[in-house]
């Protein structure tokens, strides 16, 4: 099978891999980069556990074809933190115990990010929205909501 | 076409461990020469918590702080035998065998300081902070760390332990049923209250109010966990889950996640749990197992609730859109 | 939204520990907000192969003929594995403990008894190249018929869906179809009662949906050993199984796990682990082998249905005097855990009560459907759906308030349940007391000042008299009909519930309290589990 060069910037760092047609970018993280933060959970876009951010947008990377991240900027939960410091999402789910088995944490992570990078101030509302397509099997949500308000307010008075 | 809200209640209990017994499991503990434990286990953490409550056991047991065990599982190479983490098993047994092991290891390393300070192992005790002192005289004392030293590189003594735990399997008569089933319940009572919508058919969960007992709460913040996300899964069994929706026919199967239902996160119902402890005789500390039967009462509660609001019965479970309707029509129309 | 009530039961702790009791992090939260938990698809192997199945389209039909010649023919498919290469294909996983007879196979031989079944399985170099293969093997299929229904599946002439248990149920101690509990008269109760209530109620099967799908990694390890992460619940269990059905010694085998994606039940029976080892010793390379969604929903084991019959007798005051239950577990065409799940729920039969009559006929049916397992509150939840639905109707009929009829009724320490063993530890009457005051649900003082700890045992510890054990010539439980039903089943009554039947006359004075027998009756097989008789 014919393979395509593909480049991209993954937590801020360059990555040069062959992708095959048709690969999706879950695939290419897991398995040509080896970024095992983003889950597979389904394969059809319906659980969000692959979220992740292309340009600061959340993308089920499940349903990305990998082809179409060339060039652009991709971030998983592996670059969350910067360097030792956790960023305050982080922080706010460990105090909130906002998981569980641990599985759909790194989605989870990512479509909070995306809300907050562009909404700094969001509603109870806002937040339910913005992961509305992540599932949580464990925790049933709560701590997850808390976590991310908590987060925000935090940043706020951090800023 | 309208609203109605209706209220029920459901009170259960549940058994903790692999009914009839059977079940055993094992741990390992040793020590590092500085005094850093390691507890060996092959028991899996599904997001339950056996790693951190398993953890908090060995450290209460040899008498030194959190941070100084590491919980290591599950690898079947190191971690000795386990029945599996199911059957709500897993802080009762494996819980106990972590203490039989830390017990062991604790009377090492008792033994060990005992050598340093020239007393009798009888006479010390531990403060939970990493220090070995004798009992009454908390000057005379001496550091978990330095006894760990001393033991692995003076004494030649290994600050290890083995435990396991195991309840005798029970038969069962096969006229009466009399049988030795487990050892302890946990309990709960939990009262629901719904809005019915008569023209979708749909149930909303406005609330929940509870009364869970689990034995000693080993870890708050686990227990609280469990209780919140299990409440969830069982409000989400009695109005949403099937894989079969037309049971016993196996058409319309679900497939994914568009199709298998299940609330979001907007769909969450306010929830307010006391949580009783009545320690159990043979847990560890007392403690029980609180992670399955908190999803049982819901089911019961919002099916009794449902009744309250629109005055049909729905005995079939899920309690669908589809289930109400098809039963208001039965009925043409509410009545109380 | 959380509270501890420390003042209920505070003097039977000892509340001044270090560590426990403590709202310690979780030994795992840092690598879960981190991304840095490894569950057991996140681990790297140069040279991973996948493996995927040919699944059965039929719930029951013969295999005439399989055809891999097509899917051998495309390119970067390495092994084609069937039936015939399982080492010792049969199986059944309480066989662990010595429960049941082996009844499933890792890959169907010649005949498939559920849609879902596997039959074939390919190893290829990708997971596409996996699926292309497994759409080009031909099954040349004979169709049977099937029976999906419990009930159905217990009438005569039913379809036989699976060979170790011919008449379609599980059989407790070679004698019977079913497990039952029989304590006190239930007959006598229910001619008693003021009111007698008789109900069916259903659960549909339900999915575990874990986040993360089953799965396991297989790769050769030194030493001729394979090392196999996995997302078992049970590393041991899983392991023992795969050694089983390989015919390996269990130290060539070497399990990582431990860290799971979530399971409720639904990762405990060893769906992928046998495979990926098999294709790791076929091809002498790592072999992935995940379920996909679709496959985790209706081909991985769901919580089974359950149908319960519920028959109650309740006395004007409240009291509960008789409860009898029918129910049938679904398990699907093999057993996997459901035999257990019956012997689990006839223990807990009637619920947290304290009932003086009370039988049970519980079944482990086999349909043409997906084997079910365990799901959190196995052989319970459905049983407490039914008993407790029916506490809300038995309340409304003789108009007594919800709450204080079930702590009127609740067990004490010192009763005598209906498995014959001591009440110890009860809370149930606590919870129901702050339940309702949390609620704002208003009960009177009298249920307020009642304890789990006070008023129990006396009469209400007393061992009825059974009437003697029918031991004489037991049948084997296929060659008997099905248990008649106690109650006619019948389509669910009408609302209202039945009207109260009249009350019978006076019954006779109980005889005085005898001891039990159960210790004098002759002992014999008590059960096929294994072990020492346990008091």
């Amino acid at each position: 099978m014919t393979k395509t060069p593909l480049q991209f910037r993954l937590n801020g760092a360059e990555k040069a891999v062959f992708t095959e047609g048709g690969q999706n970018l879950l695939d290419v993280l897991r398995r040509e980069v080896g970024d095992f933060a983003p889950k597979y959970g389904c394969g059809q876009g319906a659980c969000g556990v692959c979220t992740v951010l292309v340009d600061g947008e959340p993308r089920l990377s499940c349903l990305t074809l990998a082809e179409t991240v060339q060039g652009q900027a991709v971030e998983t939960t592996s670059g969350l933190a910067d360097g030792p410091e956790l960023h305050v999402l982080q922080t706010a789910f460990m105090e909130h115990f906002a998981a569980q088995c641990g599985f759909c944490t790194p989605g989870m992570l990512m479509a909070a990010k995306a809300l907050l990078d562009t909404n700094p101030t969001p509603s109870r509302d806002d937040v339910v929205e913005a992961i509305s397509g992540n599932i949580c099997r464990c925790t049933g949500y709560e701590p997850i909501i808390d976590a991310i308000l908590d987060a925000a307010h935090n940043r706020r008075r951090s800023a | 076409m309208a609203k109605h809200r209706g209220r029920g209640v459901a009170s259960i209990n549940y058994p903790i461990g692999m009914n009839l017994g059977g079940d055993p499991s094992q741990a390992l503990v040793h020590s590092n020469p500085d005094g850093k434990f390691t507890v060996a286990l092959s028991s899996i953490d599904l997001g339950q918590g056996m790693k951190s409550v398993t953890r908090q056991i060995a450290a209460e047991t040899l008498g030194v702080p959190v941070a100084d065990v590491y919980v290591d599982t599950a690898d079947s190479d190191t971690g000795p035998h386990c029945m599996g983490s199911f059957a709500s098993r897993g802080t009762h047994r494996v819980g106990n065998a972590v203490i039989a092991a830390a017990k062991e290891a604790r009377g090492v390393m008792l033994e060990a300081a005992a050598e340093e300070l020239e007393v009798n192992a009888e006479d010390l005790e531990t403060d939970g902070k990493g220090n070995i002192h004798v009992r009454g005289a908390p000057q005379r004392s001496i550091s978990v760390a330095d006894v760990a030293i001393a033991a692995q590189f003076r004494q030649g003594k290994t600050i290890s332990g083995r435990g396991i735990f195991l309840i005798p399997l029970s038969d069962v008569d096969p006229e009466t049923g009399e049988m030795t089933p487990v050892s302890c319940y946990a309990h709960a009572c939990l009262v629901a209250d719904v809005e019915v919508d008569d023209e979708t058919g749909e149930v909303t969960v406005l609330e929940m109010n509870s009364a869970y007992e689990l034995g000693r709460a080993l870890n708050p913040k686990l227990v609280e966990q469990q209780l919140v996300g299990g409440a969830w899964m069982g409000m989400s069994h009695a109005l949403y889950e099937t894989t079969e929706p037309h049971y016993p026919s196996r058409e319309n199967g679900a497939v994914d996640f568009n199709e298998y239902l299940m609330p979001g996160p907007g769909d969450i119902a306010r929830h307010n749990i006391a949580v009783l402890e009545r320690p159990a005789p043979d847990g560890p500390f007392g403690g029980k197992g609180p992670g399955e039967m908190c999803a049982n009462p819901v089911l019961p509660a919002v099916a009794n609730a449902v009744f309250d609001a629109i005055g049909v019965r729905i005995n079939d479970l899920p309690i669908s859109p589809e289930r109400i309707l098809r039963a208001l029509k039965t009925r043409d129309g509410i009545s109380h | 939204m959380l509270e501890f009530r420390k003042e209920i039961f505070a003097d039977e702790r000892d509340d001044n520990l270090n560590e426990i009791g403590q709202p310690t992090q979780r030994q795992d939260m840092l690598g879960h907000v981190t991304g840095r938990t490894r569950f057991f698809d996140d681990h790297a192997f140069e040279g991973l192969l996948h493996l995927k199945v040919v699944r059965s389209p039929h719930h029951h039909a013969r295999i005439r003929g399989i055809d891999t010649s097509a899917a051998e023919r495309i390119a970067g498919v390495r092994r084609i594995i069937r039936a015939a290469d399982v080492p010792h294909n049969l199986n059944t996983l309480l066989s662990l403990i010595g429960f049941g007879r082996d009844d499933e196979p890792a890959l169907a031989e010649d005949t498939v008894r559920y849609v879902g079944e596997p039959i074939v399985a390919i190893v290829a170099d990708s997971e596409a190249t996996a699926y292309e293969a497994v759409n080009a093997v031909r099954v040349d299929y004979e169709v049977l018929p099937h029976v999906l229904d419990v009930e159905e599946a217990l009438a005569p002439g039913a379809p036989q869906v699976n060979p170790a248990y011919p008449g379609n149920a599980f059989e407790y101690h070679d004698l019977y179809n079913h497990q039952k509990l029989r304590f006190g008269d239930v007959e006598k109760g229910f001619a008693q009662a003021d009111y007698v209530l008789d109900e069916r109620y259903q659960m549909s099967p339900i999915e575990h949906a874990p986040t993360e799908t089953n799965g396991s990694i297989a790769a050769p390890e030194t030493n001729d050993r394979f090392v196999v992460h996995t997302s078992t619940q049970a590393l041991f269990f899983s392991l023992g199984t795969s050694a089983k059905l390989l015919d390996l010694p269990s130290n060539r085998l070497h399990f990582i796990g431990g860290t799971v994606g979530g399971g409720f039940g639904g990762k405990v029976d060893t769906l992928t682990e046998p495979l990926s080892i098999l294709g790791a010793m076929l091809t002498g390379a790592p072999v992935r082998y995940v379920l996909n969604r679709e496959e985790e929903m209706q081909a991985g084991p769901p919580r089974g249905a359950e149908r319960w019959y519920v028959k109650d007798g309740v006395m004007n005051d409240g009291r509960i005097v008789a409860r009898q239950l029918r129910g049938y577990f679904d398990a699907g065409a093999y057993t996997r855990l459901s035999s257990y799940a019956v012997h689990k729920c006839t223990a807990h039969i009637p619920g947290p009560y304290t009932i003086p009559n009370v039988s049970s006929d519980v079944f482990c049916v086999f349909t043409h459907r997906t084997p079910a397992t365990a799901m959190r509150g196995f052989g319970v939840t459905g049983v407490d759906f039914a008993l407790e639905c029916q506490m809300d109707k038995l309340a409304r009929a003789i108009g007594m308030d919800a709450i204080e009829f079930r702590i009127l009724n609740a067990y004490r320490d010192g009763d005598m349940k209906a498995h014959r063993r001591e009440a110890k530890n009860c809370a149930l009457i606590e919870c129901c007391q702050v339940a309702a005051e949390k609620a704002n649900w208003p009960i009177r003082d009298e249920f307020k000042q009642m304890s789990s700890m006070t008023g129990g045992g006396g009469e209400r510890a007393i061992m009825p008299v059974n009437a003697p054990a029918r031991y004489d010539a037991p049948q084997p439980a296929a060659a008997q009909p099905p248990l008649q039903p106690a109650v006619a089943p019948s389509a669910p009554p009408p609302q209202p519930a039945p009207a109260a039947q009249p009350a019978p006359p006076p019954a006779q004075p109980a005889p005085p309290p005898q001891p039990a027998q159960t210790d004098q009756k002759r002992t014999y097989r008590f059960s096929s589990v294994v072990g020492t008789r346990r008091r």
